[in-house]
């Protein structure tokens, strides 16, 4: 598995920590399901799935990567930051 | 008070020369990482030609005078070796030393590329990592940077604290390469 850093390239597995899903945090200061939904409950897609990655070992930059947990095929990567959740 | 005698981070563990490789440690003036404040690359950019003629490296990229270099260090992130660095500079960026943090190594010799082929995840081939080149990455279990100096040379900076480990890794493959070789 080799994941496009947009910063260093295409690198190795091994070099990445993987954080969590990447989930839109809730705009609103009450708690409520929204919270609910971002703290504890995570969907299982057997498809396309968004992760946060950090590319410890590499340049540390945290990462969204998109890739598909049926056929382990890496679609994309972008930088955390500024990233659409 | 006691008089402290300094030691380099490889004292005892280097040199190391096996067949046409060696393994050498380098001894730099100060090192001091750079991270330029949000916005303000431009301007450090600026501020580096002027006082130390160094432009700002590009990722996976380094520059270098006669006695400086900036290499690319990770993400809005730059390590300045051997001059001490302007104050001017610390109106753009936070600066930190770290002059006794890392061990710098040299591996150098016909058949580097080979060595560093069995350690680390990255293409170290001159056609895909040429001269001024680096890149953040792994040297077996350890963090480093690494930058080719020159068509048979390596600059690897490690954590201090890792320095054995480099070495020995290092000193392994390094045998490992030359058996291959018959040397």
């Amino acid at each position: 598995m080799r994941i496009p850093c947009p910063i260093c390239g295409t690198r190795d597995r091994r070099e990445f920590t993987y954080v969590g899903a990447a989930l839109p945090r809730p705009s609103d200061e009450e708690w409520g399901a929204g919270w609910d939904d971002y703290l504890h409950n995570r969907e299982n897609p057997a498809g396309e799935t968004r992760d946060l990655w950090q590319h410890e070992a590499g340049c540390g930059a945290w990462l969204v990567v998109t890739r598909n947990t049926v056929s382990h095929a890496v679609l994309g990567a972008e930088l955390a930051r500024g990233a659409t959740a | 008070m006691a008089e402290l005698i300094a030691s380099r981070p490889a004292a005892g563990l280097v040199p190391v020369r096996i067949a046409d490789l060696s393994l050498t440690e380098e001894s730099f003036g100060a090192l001091t990482s750079l991270s330029p404040r949000r916005g303000a690359e431009g301007a450090l950019g600026a501020a580096l030609q002027q006082a130390h003629g160094l432009g700002w490296p590009a990722p996976n990229r380094s520059t270098q005078t006669d006695g400086a270099r900036l290499i690319w260090f990770g993400h809005a992130h730059a390590l300045l070796i051997g001059p001490e660095p302007a104050q001017g500079l610390r109106e753009h960026a936070a600066l930190t030393d770290q002059s006794d943090a890392w061990v710098a190594l040299r591996l150098a010799g016909d058949g580097a590329e080979d060595v560093l082929a069995r350690l680390v995840p990255v293409d170290t081939r001159a056609s895909q990592f040429e001269t001024g080149h680096t890149a953040r990455s792994l040297l077996g279990h350890a963090h480093v940077s690494l930058t080719r100096t020159g068509d048979d040379a390596f600059l690897i900076l490690g954590f201090r604290s890792m320095a054995k480990t480099l070495v020995h890794e290092l000193e392994l493959a390094m045998n490992s390469v030359a058996a291959r070789k018959g040397g």
